[in-house]
This record gives structure tokens, sequence and C-alpha cells, in this order.
């Protein structure tokens, strides 16, 4: 592509040729009034704001619709563009309602800026306005359709981003209307995106609905604690209660997206019955008391625990999604009792190989570059339900390139994946090892003896040899391990296979981890088997297995609710209960843990406190509190830190959260990767083995399962576990939502 | 599977092999042949007249989803069509349809007059049916016959340039006796 030079209002401009005006004024930073058009979105120059004066031509142009021409002067301000932009500004107020005084879009609507710049003062139509009925698409958007100026965005946006067309302009003319046509909530994990692209009032959010102006609003940059992708949010809020959390832009992660769940689990530090004062029971009764009971209570009962019961009498398990400064102090606190049992990896199943783990899981590339991508192989993984965002790469690579998927379920994606092969979960490692095998007939290298001898015996597929050939042949091409294979019962066997077909193929690997934070927990060393930073552990404490199956006499839990965290939910409760001493770190009051917990502390939640997330690209990015803690909880890494000077533990003494991500990246920086074992081929090949159900979207954390509006969506209602969840969100209303009410209404 | 997607929100649907008769659906399928196997969307027009043809001259929700389904385009896409082309009757009609164009041509060479008219001859407003069934009065959009404006349309045949007395023809060959509502 060549480039041509342009002059916008005098101003000469080098742009590439192709591009359209509006484009080449936006670098500029020219301002062209627009509603339709969005950079993410195809063109549809149906709302004609920006019609422009170009030289040579009889009448305006719309700027998002005209490519550039060398020698093109362009006038943005000259009397032909303005009276243009002031006409169409007339038409487009002809049906608006101008309810801004009671529109939640007031403050921060496009056509209340721009009608402030080219509307009338008077308007000259005096016949009746249209009146559109609204719409009811569910408990996350609200709808305004008579302020509706049709740009589309929101149709565009279903059709072009996520693939899923919900939404759609009925009727014609006049009787032009967007919405659904029949009444159904909006199923996309994504659909909150267009409450941000709607440049009007009609599509609002509905949680924080007249909740908040706009102005009145602070902004603080934060990252989302949902996913692996570490995707960048704005967390809005007033009077220290958070309002709403809108994306922040960044190309590389997130582009301009957030998921439904990013945006609105905000909800549950607001609606749910939050631990405001440390608790102590006493006698079956919870009794309210101050931080210093609470933590020389926690301290003295932690200490005698490991004095009169042994050391390892301990286990401690923290939530993926905590900070890296928390992951980091409780291992450290935890180590510091003397104790090695800890571990984050809450749903995992399969420990055989931990020795063998990488320094931390990741994937080998950036999240960007998996839309180039022209062969991807997922294994067990499902996006849409584990990593939102990552669908719409997906769903981009597969323009060019095509996405197959190997996993114990049928896949339910917004684009083609061919092949697919799905299966009982049992034999998901036959699957892959007729990949591997078929692999090895393909090549056309020497390949090791004993690999041969391995996979002797295995026969390949038609599939299997597609999918081969596909990574083989592509130069952009990975594989991708998801959930439920990293949940497997052989997991260890199974990424040991995916990663033989990462080499054998020449392709990119990647594990899509679980929660925020994995990289994060393994760097930090909340695992039994290695110290920060991948140092190895001279002794190897228990995993969540042992911990939760065996039974320990005590359990500090930090940030997790292992019956419903974990992949042992009976075996969790039956330990719990069991222990005689369970301290219970958590910012929320309500749960099973009321009934095993003998302490609890109350600790800040998302937006509440500082921190680092390591996201799975292996990308640090810290973030600050936006609010101040509900009641007397406070951050989690301050609790540590005094909970650990109680227990007289040395280095303890830091002042920010800073001090804490400063320490740990010191000591990565004096790292080196040696430390960590590296994948042994088995003896033998593995078979069988299964991995238990996958949690849905909704049901993923502790902020997520007490999110009343996430609860309600058509996901949430047909969470398989919603009996056992649905009380944590609906405890304040001590409502519960019968599924076939919301399902009909 | 874990996920919803619209196609299994309503699980007790009916397909359209079982709502329309095997003619219709093999009517269907020519068209579809007419097209690009990768473009779904363009025989949705076709699919809809013949669906409509089968159940006395209306669409209903369900057989809109049915097409929808059985094409394999999103819902709404159905949707569009069918509210966009007036051709479409989204409830039941009258034995005749009158479709008046109120568009600005029409509108600017009496059509007002017009409408007004049969709606006094037909005793009906517009969008209503007759209650003899025999009757319904439709407001349409521009329908490409301006140079004869004001024009109406009933049973795929244009009437142009209308008076009150070419209107009276017309509802007299249609078989409307007086000027009652069908009594």
């Amino acid at each position: 592509m060549g480039t041509v030079t342009i002059t916008i209002d005098g101003q000469e401009l080098i742009a590439e040729s192709g591009s359209m005006i509006i484009e080449v004024a936006d670098t500029a930073g020219v301002s062209i009034p627009r509603f339709c058009y969005h950079k993410k979105l195809s063109v549809a120059a149906n709302c004609r704001m920006c019609l422009v004066d170009v030289s040579n031509l009889p009448k305006a142009v719309p700027a998002c619709a005209t490519p550039v021409a060398d020698g093109m002067k362009v006038l943005t301000q000259s009397p032909k563009a303005i009276s243009a932009q002031k006409s169409i500004m007339e038409f487009l107020l002809i049906n608006h309602p101008l309810d801004c005084p009671i529109c939640d879009q007031g403050g921060e609507c496009e056509l209340q800026d721009i009608s402030m710049g080219y509307g009338s003062d008077i308007s000259r139509f005096t016949e009746q306005k249209r009146v559109v009925k609204d719409k009811n698409i569910g408990p996350l958007i609200e709808t305004d359709m008579t302020r509706c100026i049709h740009c589309t965005r929101c149709v565009r946006f279903g059709t072009e981003v996520v693939g899923l067309r919900e939404l759609g302009a009925t009727g014609r003319g006049e009787h032009m209307e967007i919405g659904t046509f029949v009444e159904k909530s909006l199923v996309s994990e994504l659909a909150g995106n267009v409450i941000d692209l709607c440049p009007v009032g009609a599509l609002t959010a509905k949680p924080s609905r007249y909740k908040a102006r706009a102005w009145e609003l602070a902004a603080t940059e934060s990252i989302s604690p949902h996913d692996c992708l570490g995707t960048n949010v704005e967390v809005h809020h007033r009077r220290g209660d958070v309002i709403r959390v809108v994306p922040r832009e960044n190309e590389s992660i997130n582009e301009v997206w957030i998921s439904d769940r990013d945006r609105f689990s905000y909800e549950s530090l607001n609606k749910s019955k939050r631990l405001t004062q440390p608790m102590i029971k006493k006698n079956g009764d919870w009794q309210k008391c101050d931080w210093e009971t609470a933590l020389t209570f926690a301290a003295d009962n932690l200490k005698a625990m490991v004095k009169n019961k042994g050391k390892e009498s301990l286990g401690a398990l923290v939530s993926p999604n905590s900070t890296l400064e928390e992951l980091y102090l409780t291992q450290k606190f935890i180590r510091g009792l003397g104790c090695h049992n800890i571990d984050h990896r809450l749903r995992q199943i399969d420990f055989s190989t931990q020795h063998d783990d990488p320094f931390y899981p990741k994937i080998d590339f950036a999240i960007a570059d998996l839309e180039d991508m022209d062969a991807t192989l997922l294994v067990g993984a499902n996006p849409r339900q584990e990593q939102p965002l990552l669908s719409i790469r997906l769903r981009k690579s597969t323009r060019y390139g095509r996405v197959m998927s190997i996993a114990p379920f049928e896949l339910n994606e917004n684009f083609r994946i061919h092949p697919q092969i799905s299966m009982h979960s049992s034999e998901l490692t036959t699957h892959l090892q007729g990949v591997v095998a078929a692999l090895i007939e393909q090549q056309k290298e020497p390949i090791s003896a004993t690999l041969k001898d391995l996979f002797a015996e295995t026969s390949a597929t038609n599939d299997h040899r597609v999918i081969a050939n596909e990574l083989r042949i592509n130069d952009n091409a990975c594989v991708l391990v998801g959930q439920s294979a990293l949940e497997h019962s052989n997991s260890g066997h199974i990424r040991w296979l995916a990663r033989t077909i990462s080499r054998l193929s020449g392709c990119k690997y990647g594990e899509l981890t679980h929660g925020a934070n994995s990289a994060g927990a393994y760097l930090a060393g909340a695992i039994p088997h290695r110290l920060t930073v991948g140092r190895d552990s001279d002794h190897c404490g228990w995993n969540t297995q042992q911990m939760l199956q065996k039974g320990l006499p005590g359990y500090f839990l930090f940030n997790t609710e292992p019956e419903l965290d974990s992949s042992y939910r009976d075996a969790a409760r039956v330990s719990l209960l069991k222990a005689d001493l369970v301290v219970m770190c958590s910012p929320f009051a309500e749960g099973e843990f009321l009934e095993y917990a003998n302490v609890l502390l109350p600790i800040a939640g998302f937006t509440e406190t500082s921190g680092t997330f390591v996201n799975v690209e292996g990308h640090w990015q810290s973030f600050t509190a936006a609010v101040k803690a509900k009641g007397e909880a406070r951050p989690g890494w301050k609790v540590l830190r005094v909970l650990a000077n109680l227990c007289d533990i040395s280095g303890f003494d830091y002042n920010s959260s800073e001090e804490i991500r400063d320490e740990l990246r010191n000591k990565l920086d004096n790292a080196s990767e040696a430390y960590v074992g590296h994948l042994h081929n088995p003896d033998k090949l593995e078979h069988g083995g299964e991995s238990p159900r996958v949690l849905t979207i909704y049901d993923s954390d502790m902020l997520v399962r007490r999110s009343p509006s996430l609860q309600l969506s058509p996901q949430g209602v047909t969470n398989w576990r919603r009996d056992q969840i649905q009380e944590l969100a609906f405890f304040e209303q001590r409502q519960v939502i019968d599924i076939k009410e919301v399902a009909d209404a | 599977m874990t996920s919803i997607t619209q196609n299994n929100v309503n699980e007790e649907k009916l397909k359209l092999e079982q709502l329309i008769s095997s003619d219709s659906i093999k009517q269907i399928e020519l068209w579809r042949k007419k097209y690009p196997s990768d473009r779904k969307r363009p025989p949705i027009i076709a699919a809809l007249n013949i669906v409509q043809k089968e159940n006395n001259n209306f669409l209903t929700e369900e057989l809109m989803t049915a097409v929808a389904d059985y094409l394999d385009v999103p819902h709404i896409a159905v949707f569009e069509v069918a509210t966009f082309y007036s051709m479409y009757h989204l409830k039941p009609v009258g034995k005749h349809v009158i479709s008046v164009c109120t568009n600005l041509s029409c509108m600017m060479c009496g059509s007002k007059e017009i409408v007004k008219h049969l709606e006094n001859r037909l005793n009906i407003k517009l969008g209503e049916t007759t209650s003899d069934k025999n009757f319904t009065l439709k407001e349409v959009e521009c329908m490409a016959a301006c140079a004869g404006a004001p024009m109406l349309e009933v049973g795929e045949i244009f009437h142009e340039n209308l008076t009150t007395e070419k209107v009276d023809t017309i509802l007299q060959d249609l078989g409307l006796r007086s000027s009652s509502n069908g009594e």
C-alpha cells in the first residue's frame, strides 16, 4: 500500500491510501463529529454526521466512508461542512426525546456533546415525535429505545465482533426499531460492550442505572480479577462506592472491550453481605471483635497448632485471583511458620508431574498474536466460558486461519471449528496421542527412538492427521491447553502430549491458566514444591488434593471458599468441618465458611486493594485501590504483615504493596529459569482418567457468585451449580429466584 | 454443553419440515441452490414467500424462527426481512389485502384522501381487517410507482392514479357490497 498526501483544514498529512478521511483526521487530532463510525466496526455511513467538505466535490461527503486520494483537500469547518452537519443534527433530533435530565447517559452522551456544537436552539419540528416501546433484553442492559438514533453500532458489534447476531433493525423508515424482535435476554458474554458503543442513552447499564452522574465519578485504573488475560479496566466510583467498571483501551490485551464478567462483578462489593469486622466463633456463635483480638487469636492458635501438632499440621489455600503481593506474603508467612503446605491450584487434580512444571505457566506469544494464527489447536479449552475476550481474537483468526479443538465437550463458539473432536474426558489422552502419532508419521526429520517406541502402537485417524498437518505446515500455529485439560486427572500427561505436539510440529504452546494470577502464584511460590521464583524447596509440601482429601488439623484460607472453588467439594467440606482451626481471610460474610471457620479476618476485595497481577503472557500489571475497603476490612497484604509480626516471623516490615512487589521483582531478576525442572518423557503412555465438570463463567470465583445481575443473566440462570450458589448472590433480599420464572420472563 | 445459544433456549420448537409441506420445502431448496452455498441469507425472502403462501397469507413467530433455523441464519436476520417488506403479514389478514402507499409522492398527490375513503368504505382503520375477513387495509412504503401516484396494490396488481371513484370501482370488483363492513 502506498501513501498519499492530503490536507485537512490546511494541515498537510501523509496517509495510507485506502484509509478513510475520518481515520486520518483522528490520527492527526482533527475532530469530526460522528455517531455511527467506530474504529473497531465496519463503516455504515448511516448517521451522516461526519459530512465534510472535499474540494472539487459538489456535495459534502461522509468522512467515514470517503477514501483519501492524493492531493485531496478536506475542510471540516467550512460553511458547507458546518451547514451540512447542522442539518444532519436537526434531522437526528427530530425524533430524539431530549429527555437528558432523566437519562443515564447525560453528561457522557455523544449526542448531547455534539448537539452542543451543532444543534439549533429551537426546533422547527412541530409534529408529533415517535415513541418506541422499550425492550427487556436481560438483567445487564437497560433499553430506552425512543432515544435510539439508529447508528447500528450495537448491531454491527454483534455481527462483526462477537459473531452472534442478537440485535437487529426491524421495520422500515420511521418504523425502524433496534431490538431482538422477540423479547429475550442477550446471551452473549460480551453483550455489555454495547453500553459503551451506544452514542446515546438507548442502551445503558442496568445495574448502575440512576446511581450516579458521569461528572460525579472518579476513575481509577485497574485490572480485572477474573481471567488470565489481565483485562484493563477503569473503576468508576463515588464517595467510596464503586458505581461501575468500564473498559480501558489496551490494544495488546483487551482492545477496547471487556467481558460482562469483568464489567458487572463489582456488584458483589455493594450488594452482597460484606465482612466489615473481624469475627471469632465462640461456642458455635459468631461474635464481632476488634482487630487486635482477632489477630492475636489467629496468631496464637496458629503458633499453638504448629507447636503442638507439628509444623506440617497446617495447610494454606489461596485463591489464584489474589494479588501477587498477597500470594507472596501468604507463602512467606506459612513457610515462616515452618510449614510447606501451600497451594493455589485449587482445581487441579493431577500433581504427578509438578516438578516438571515450567517456571510459570504461560503462553509463548502475545495475546494479540492469536488473531494472526493460521492454525490453532484448542485442547480442552472453552474460551467463551473461560476467557471470553480470547474468543474474539480466535474468531478473528478464522478469517484466514483455522481453529481446531480436542475437548471433552462440544464447543459452542461463534466461529467455525474444524475439525472438532469431542469425546468423553477419558478419551482425551487417546486423541492427543493420535495427533502425536500422526506427527511422527508425517515428520521427515529423524525422531528420537524413545519417542517412536512410545507411540509404536498408537494409530492416528484422519482428523488427527489433519490437525497434525495444519500445525506442522503453518508457521503461525499454536496449541492452547484450557481448563478441562488442566483439571483432568491425567493433566500431567496431557500437558506433556500437548508440548510434544508443539515440539514436533514446531508450533507455539500455551496454557490458559485458572484465575487472574496463576502465573503470579508460581512466581511468588504459592505452590508446595517450589519456593519463590522457582527455587527448589528442600521439603515438598502437600498440594490442594492432599490437604483436602487427607485432612489437616489446621487451615489458613485466603480469599477462597474451597468447597466451591476447588475440585474437591465433598472432601473440602468434610476436612474443613473436622479441622480444629480454620483461619479465613475473606471479603465476604456469607458462605459455607461460617460453619467451618473459627476466625474471620475481613480483607479488601477487588478495587479496594493495591496489587499486581501477572497475566498469561507474563506481563506484570500493577494497580492501586480505587475505594477504601468496607468497614474495618484491610488490604490482604496488611493483614498478612501484622499476622506474621504477631507470629514473630522476621522480614515483614513492609510499608506498601510496592515494596513487596519490588522485593519479588528483585528476586526474579536475580533468578534463573535453570532452577526449574524440564519435561521428561514418561515411561509409558497413560490412558483414561477424567476431568470434573468445568465451572461455568458466572461460577468462577467468590466475586461473580455474589453478583446478582450476572446470576440473573441467561448464563447464570442455567448454571449447573445454581442451586448450590444462588443464595450467595441473593442473600440480601433473601430471595431465591425460581429458574423457571426468570427463564419465562 | 454448558453455554446456551439462541438455538436451544426453546427445546420443544418444531422444525420447518414439521410445519410446512414437503412440496414447499422442495421449493425453498430450489431457491437455496440459486445462491453460493456460503451465502445463507439470500434465500430468506423466497422462503418467507413460500411459507406465507402456505400459511393463509401470514407469518407467525414460530414459522419465522423455523425458517431461520432451517436456513441456518440468526433469527433476527429473518425478523428483519419479514418486518422490512410490506408483502409479509405478521398477523392474520383478510382475503384481499389492500396496500396503500402513503410515502412522499403519493402523499403529495393525495393519498390521505384515498386512505380516508378506504377507511370509510370498509369501516376499518389502517392495519385492520373487516369482520367478514374479506379485506385488510395496510399502509405501505414506496412501491416504486411514483409516476402513477397515488397508488395502491391488491393481489399483486398495482392500481395507479387513484381517485375516490376509481377506488370504488376497485372495491366493487373485489366484491364489496354497499358501503358496509361486509354486513
